[in-house]
Protein backbone atom coordinates (compact mmCIF):
# COMPACT_ATOMS: atom_id res chain seq x y z
CA UNK A 1 0.00 0.00 0.00
CA UNK A 2 1.36 3.41 -0.99
CA UNK A 3 -0.76 5.59 1.29
CA UNK A 4 -0.95 5.94 5.06
CA UNK A 5 -4.09 8.08 5.07
CA UNK A 6 -6.82 9.38 2.82
CA UNK A 7 -5.31 12.86 3.04
CA UNK A 8 -2.02 11.55 1.74
CA UNK A 9 -3.83 9.83 -1.10
CA UNK A 10 -5.62 13.02 -2.17
CA UNK A 11 -2.43 15.07 -1.85
CA UNK A 12 -0.71 12.78 -4.41
CA UNK A 13 2.71 13.72 -3.12
CA UNK A 14 2.18 17.37 -4.06
CA UNK A 15 0.88 16.58 -7.55
CA UNK A 16 -2.81 16.72 -6.58
CA UNK A 17 -3.73 19.44 -9.11
CA UNK A 18 -2.13 17.57 -11.99
CA UNK A 19 -3.21 14.03 -11.14
CA UNK A 20 -6.80 14.93 -10.18
CA UNK A 21 -6.99 17.51 -12.96
CA UNK A 22 -6.28 14.71 -15.42
CA UNK A 23 -8.41 11.96 -13.90
CA UNK A 24 -11.22 14.34 -12.96
CA UNK A 25 -11.72 15.74 -16.43
CA UNK A 26 -11.56 12.24 -17.95
CA UNK A 27 -14.13 10.93 -15.45
CA UNK A 28 -16.40 13.88 -16.22
CA UNK A 29 -16.05 13.29 -19.97
CA UNK A 30 -16.87 9.59 -19.62
CA UNK A 31 -19.96 10.48 -17.58
CA UNK A 32 -21.23 13.22 -19.87
CA UNK A 33 -20.76 11.46 -23.21
CA UNK A 34 -23.23 8.61 -22.49
CA UNK A 35 -25.75 11.14 -21.13
CA UNK A 36 -25.54 13.18 -24.34
CA UNK A 37 -26.00 10.06 -26.45
CA UNK A 38 -28.97 8.92 -24.36
CA UNK A 39 -30.67 12.26 -24.88
CA UNK A 40 -29.96 12.08 -28.63
CA UNK A 41 -31.57 8.63 -28.73
CA UNK A 42 -34.54 9.80 -26.69
CA UNK A 43 -35.05 12.75 -28.99
CA UNK A 44 -35.19 10.69 -32.19
CA UNK A 45 -37.52 8.17 -30.53
CA UNK A 46 -39.82 11.04 -29.50
CA UNK A 47 -39.85 12.41 -33.05
CA UNK A 48 -40.60 8.97 -34.49
CA UNK A 49 -43.42 8.43 -32.00
CA UNK A 50 -45.00 11.71 -32.99
CA UNK A 51 -44.71 10.72 -36.65
CA UNK A 52 -46.30 7.33 -36.09
CA UNK A 53 -49.11 8.89 -34.05
CA UNK A 54 -49.76 11.47 -36.76
CA UNK A 55 -49.92 8.76 -39.43
CA UNK A 56 -52.31 6.74 -37.33
CA UNK A 57 -54.55 9.73 -36.85
CA UNK A 58 -54.53 10.39 -40.57
CA UNK A 59 -55.57 6.80 -41.27
CA UNK A 60 -58.42 6.98 -38.77
CA UNK A 61 -59.84 10.26 -40.01
CA UNK A 62 -59.82 9.11 -43.63
CA UNK B 1 -19.28 -22.05 -44.95
CA UNK B 2 -21.91 -20.31 -47.00
CA UNK B 3 -24.21 -20.60 -44.04
CA UNK B 4 -21.75 -18.88 -41.76
CA UNK B 5 -21.19 -16.08 -44.27
CA UNK B 6 -24.93 -15.59 -44.50
CA UNK B 7 -25.13 -15.18 -40.74
CA UNK B 8 -22.50 -12.46 -40.75
CA UNK B 9 -24.08 -10.54 -43.56
CA UNK B 10 -27.41 -10.74 -41.81
CA UNK B 11 -26.09 -8.24 -39.25
CA UNK B 12 -24.77 -5.90 -41.96
CA UNK B 13 -28.19 -4.30 -42.31
CA UNK B 14 -29.28 -1.59 -39.88
CA UNK B 15 -32.55 -3.45 -39.35
CA UNK B 16 -30.90 -6.53 -37.82
CA UNK B 17 -27.98 -4.71 -36.25
CA UNK B 18 -30.12 -2.31 -34.21
CA UNK B 19 -31.48 -4.93 -31.77
CA UNK B 20 -28.15 -6.81 -31.70
CA UNK B 21 -26.30 -3.65 -30.67
CA UNK B 22 -28.91 -3.08 -27.97
CA UNK B 23 -28.20 -6.51 -26.51
CA UNK B 24 -24.41 -6.12 -26.70
CA UNK B 25 -24.17 -2.71 -24.99
CA UNK B 26 -24.63 -3.94 -21.37
CA UNK B 27 -21.90 -6.55 -21.89
CA UNK B 28 -19.40 -3.87 -22.89
CA UNK B 29 -20.46 -1.58 -20.02
CA UNK B 30 -19.85 -4.43 -17.58
CA UNK B 31 -16.43 -5.22 -19.07
CA UNK B 32 -15.46 -1.53 -18.97
CA UNK B 33 -16.44 -1.32 -15.30
CA UNK B 34 -14.47 -4.43 -14.36
CA UNK B 35 -11.33 -3.45 -16.28
CA UNK B 36 -11.61 0.14 -15.04
CA UNK B 37 -11.91 -0.86 -11.38
CA UNK B 38 -8.96 -3.24 -11.67
CA UNK B 39 -6.86 -0.73 -13.59
CA UNK B 40 -7.51 2.13 -11.14
CA UNK B 41 -6.82 -0.10 -8.18
CA UNK B 42 -3.49 -1.24 -9.66
CA UNK B 43 -2.62 2.28 -10.78
CA UNK B 44 -3.33 4.01 -7.49
CA UNK B 45 -2.81 1.38 -4.81
CA UNK B 46 -0.41 -1.24 -6.11
CA UNK B 47 1.95 0.45 -8.56
CA UNK B 48 4.92 1.89 -6.66
CA UNK B 49 5.91 5.56 -6.52
CA UNK B 50 8.15 6.55 -9.41
CA UNK B 51 11.78 7.23 -8.51
CA UNK B 52 12.06 10.49 -10.46
CA UNK B 53 8.47 11.74 -10.91
CA UNK B 54 7.02 10.81 -7.52
CA UNK B 55 3.24 10.40 -7.56
CA UNK B 56 2.88 12.73 -10.56
CA UNK B 57 3.65 9.89 -12.95
CA UNK B 58 0.27 8.27 -12.13
CA UNK B 59 -1.20 10.40 -14.91
CA UNK B 60 0.29 7.72 -17.18
CA UNK B 61 -2.62 5.40 -16.32
CA UNK B 62 -5.05 7.69 -18.11
CA UNK B 63 -2.76 9.53 -20.52
CA UNK B 64 -1.37 6.52 -22.36
CA UNK B 65 -4.74 4.71 -22.70
CA UNK B 66 -6.50 7.82 -24.06
CA UNK B 67 -3.62 8.39 -26.49
CA UNK B 68 -3.69 4.79 -27.69
CA UNK B 69 -7.45 4.90 -28.10
CA UNK B 70 -7.33 8.18 -30.03
CA UNK B 71 -5.08 6.54 -32.61
CA UNK B 72 -6.78 3.14 -32.58
CA UNK B 73 -10.29 4.57 -32.94
CA UNK B 74 -9.08 6.63 -35.89
CA UNK B 75 -7.84 3.50 -37.66
CA UNK B 76 -11.09 1.63 -36.94
CA UNK B 77 -13.12 4.64 -38.06
CA UNK B 78 -11.15 4.92 -41.30
CA UNK B 79 -11.58 1.16 -41.81
CA UNK B 80 -15.37 1.41 -41.48
CA UNK B 81 -15.40 4.49 -43.71
CA UNK B 82 -13.38 2.63 -46.36
CA UNK B 83 -15.76 -0.29 -46.18
CA UNK B 84 -18.71 2.05 -46.55
CA UNK B 85 -17.05 3.65 -49.54
CA UNK B 86 -16.02 0.46 -51.35
CA UNK B 87 -18.97 -1.81 -50.55
CA UNK B 88 -21.53 0.99 -50.46
CA UNK B 89 -22.67 -0.35 -47.09
CA UNK B 90 -24.77 2.10 -45.11
CA UNK B 91 -24.13 0.54 -41.73
CA UNK B 92 -20.34 0.76 -42.16
CA UNK B 93 -20.57 4.49 -42.78
CA UNK B 94 -22.84 4.86 -39.79
CA UNK B 95 -20.24 3.06 -37.64
CA UNK B 96 -17.56 5.48 -38.82
CA UNK B 97 -19.86 8.38 -37.98
CA UNK B 98 -20.57 6.91 -34.55
CA UNK B 99 -16.88 6.50 -33.70
CA UNK B 100 -15.73 10.00 -34.64
CA UNK B 101 -16.96 11.95 -31.56
CA UNK B 102 -15.53 9.34 -29.18
CA UNK B 103 -12.22 9.41 -31.03
CA UNK B 104 -12.18 13.20 -30.86
CA UNK B 105 -12.88 13.00 -27.14
CA UNK B 106 -9.96 10.58 -26.66
CA UNK B 107 -7.63 12.85 -28.63
CA UNK B 108 -8.75 15.83 -26.55
CA UNK B 109 -8.24 13.93 -23.28
CA UNK B 110 -4.84 12.76 -24.46
CA UNK B 111 -3.83 16.38 -25.04
CA UNK B 112 -5.44 17.52 -21.79
CA UNK B 113 -3.82 14.89 -19.58
CA UNK B 114 -0.56 15.45 -21.47
CA UNK B 115 -0.69 19.14 -20.62
CA UNK B 116 -1.36 18.32 -16.96
CA UNK B 117 1.62 15.99 -17.02
CA UNK B 118 3.86 18.34 -18.97
CA UNK B 119 3.35 21.26 -16.61
CA UNK B 120 4.92 19.69 -13.48
CA UNK B 121 7.54 17.61 -15.34
CA UNK B 122 8.65 19.86 -18.20
CA UNK B 123 7.51 23.18 -16.77
CA UNK B 124 5.13 23.93 -19.62
CA UNK B 125 1.56 23.02 -20.57
CA UNK B 126 2.39 22.88 -24.25
CA UNK B 127 5.33 22.78 -26.65
CA UNK B 128 5.28 22.51 -30.44
CA UNK B 129 6.95 19.16 -30.22
CA UNK B 130 6.45 16.57 -33.01
CA UNK B 131 4.46 14.19 -30.82
CA UNK B 132 2.17 16.87 -29.37
CA UNK B 133 1.64 18.62 -32.69
CA UNK B 134 0.78 15.44 -34.57
CA UNK B 135 -1.71 14.47 -31.83
CA UNK B 136 -3.28 17.94 -32.14
CA UNK B 137 -3.58 17.36 -35.90
CA UNK B 138 -5.35 14.06 -35.14
CA UNK B 139 -7.84 15.96 -32.99
CA UNK B 140 -8.45 18.41 -35.85
CA UNK B 141 -8.85 15.52 -38.31
CA UNK B 142 -11.67 14.13 -36.18
CA UNK B 143 -13.29 17.56 -35.99
CA UNK B 144 -12.85 18.03 -39.75
CA UNK B 145 -14.45 14.65 -40.47
CA UNK B 146 -17.42 15.51 -38.25
CA UNK B 147 -17.81 19.05 -39.59
CA UNK B 148 -17.66 17.90 -43.20
CA UNK B 149 -20.28 15.19 -42.64
CA UNK B 150 -22.53 17.63 -40.82
CA UNK B 151 -22.27 20.19 -43.62
CA UNK B 152 -23.52 17.89 -46.40
CA UNK B 153 -27.27 17.34 -46.40
CA UNK B 154 -27.39 14.12 -48.41
CA UNK B 155 -26.19 11.45 -45.94
CA UNK B 156 -24.77 9.11 -48.60
CA UNK B 157 -22.73 11.92 -50.14
CA UNK B 158 -21.63 12.99 -46.65
CA UNK B 159 -20.46 9.40 -46.03
CA UNK B 160 -18.35 9.42 -49.18
CA UNK B 161 -16.76 12.81 -48.58
CA UNK B 162 -16.07 11.93 -44.95
CA UNK B 163 -14.53 8.59 -45.93
CA UNK B 164 -12.01 10.30 -48.21
CA UNK B 165 -10.96 12.71 -45.47
CA UNK B 166 -10.70 9.85 -42.98
CA UNK B 167 -8.56 7.79 -45.35
CA UNK B 168 -6.20 10.63 -46.23
CA UNK B 169 -5.82 11.37 -42.51
CA UNK B 170 -4.65 7.82 -41.76
CA UNK B 171 -1.13 8.88 -42.77
CA UNK B 172 -1.01 10.93 -39.57
CA UNK B 173 -1.32 7.91 -37.26
CA UNK B 174 2.11 6.37 -37.96
CA UNK B 175 3.53 9.90 -37.80
CA UNK B 176 2.23 10.25 -34.24
CA UNK B 177 3.37 6.80 -33.27
CA UNK B 178 6.92 7.10 -34.61
CA UNK B 179 7.34 10.83 -33.95
CA UNK B 180 9.35 10.18 -30.80
CA UNK B 181 11.76 8.06 -32.86
CA UNK B 182 12.00 10.18 -36.00
CA UNK B 183 12.50 13.52 -34.32
CA UNK B 184 14.22 14.74 -31.21
CA UNK B 185 11.23 15.39 -28.99
CA UNK B 186 10.69 16.61 -25.48
CA UNK B 187 8.10 13.84 -25.20
CA UNK B 188 9.62 10.63 -23.90
CA UNK B 189 9.95 7.54 -26.08
CA UNK B 190 7.43 4.71 -26.19
CA UNK B 191 6.77 3.16 -22.78
CA UNK B 192 5.74 -0.10 -24.35
CA UNK B 193 6.93 -1.28 -27.76
CA UNK B 194 6.77 -4.51 -29.67
CA UNK B 195 10.01 -6.46 -29.53
CA UNK B 196 11.32 -4.55 -26.54
CA UNK B 197 10.90 -5.47 -22.91
CA UNK B 198 8.92 -2.72 -21.20
CA UNK B 199 10.98 -0.19 -19.30
CA UNK B 200 8.71 -0.13 -16.27
CA UNK B 201 7.52 -2.15 -13.30
CA UNK B 202 5.15 -4.99 -14.13
CA UNK B 203 2.35 -3.55 -11.98
CA UNK B 204 2.61 -0.21 -13.81
CA UNK B 205 2.40 -2.00 -17.14
CA UNK B 206 -0.65 -4.00 -16.06
CA UNK B 207 -2.36 -0.92 -14.69
CA UNK B 208 -1.88 0.78 -18.03
CA UNK B 209 -3.06 -2.21 -20.05
CA UNK B 210 -6.17 -2.67 -17.89
CA UNK B 211 -7.04 1.02 -18.23
CA UNK B 212 -6.56 0.74 -21.99
CA UNK B 213 -8.90 -2.29 -22.04
CA UNK B 214 -11.42 -0.31 -19.97
CA UNK B 215 -11.40 2.57 -22.46
CA UNK B 216 -11.59 0.11 -25.34
CA UNK B 217 -14.75 -1.48 -23.91
CA UNK B 218 -16.13 1.97 -23.04
CA UNK B 219 -15.57 3.14 -26.62
CA UNK B 220 -17.36 0.10 -28.04
CA UNK B 221 -20.32 0.59 -25.69
CA UNK B 222 -20.59 4.29 -26.46
CA UNK B 223 -20.15 3.82 -30.22
CA UNK B 224 -22.86 1.16 -30.26
CA UNK B 225 -25.23 3.44 -28.39
CA UNK B 226 -24.49 6.28 -30.76
CA UNK B 227 -24.88 4.10 -33.85
CA UNK B 228 -28.33 3.06 -32.61
CA UNK B 229 -29.38 6.71 -32.48
CA UNK B 230 -27.86 7.31 -35.93
CA UNK B 231 -29.68 4.27 -37.34
CA UNK B 232 -33.03 5.63 -36.13
CA UNK B 233 -32.26 9.09 -37.47
CA UNK B 234 -31.27 7.86 -40.89
CA UNK B 235 -33.81 5.05 -41.25
CA UNK B 236 -36.70 7.12 -39.92
CA UNK B 237 -38.64 6.65 -43.16
CA UNK B 238 -38.57 2.84 -43.07
CA UNK B 239 -41.32 0.54 -41.88
CA UNK B 240 -39.18 -1.51 -39.53
CA UNK B 241 -38.33 1.59 -37.50
CA UNK B 242 -42.00 2.43 -37.19
CA UNK B 243 -42.69 -1.13 -35.99
CA UNK B 244 -40.17 -0.91 -33.13
CA UNK B 245 -41.71 -1.39 -29.71
CA UNK B 246 -40.17 1.85 -28.37
CA UNK B 247 -41.65 3.82 -31.26
CA UNK B 248 -45.11 2.27 -31.58
CA UNK B 249 -47.84 4.09 -29.69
Amino acid sequence: MNWNSAGEFFAMGGYALYVWGSFGVCALAFLVEPILIASRHKQIVRTLRRQVAAEKLEMETK
Amino acid sequence: MSNRLMNWFRFASPHTFYPLAGRLIPVFWALAAVFGAAGLWLGFFVAPTDATQGEGYRIIFIHVPTSWMSMFIYLVMAGWAAMGLSLNARLSSMMAQALAPTGALMAFLSLWTGAFWGKPMWGTWWVWDARLTSELILFFLYLGFMALQASIDDPRRADKAGAIVALVGVVNVPIIYFSVKWWNTLHQGASVAIGKSPSMAVTMLWGMLLMALCLWMYSIAVALRRVRAIILEREAHTDWVKQLSEVRV
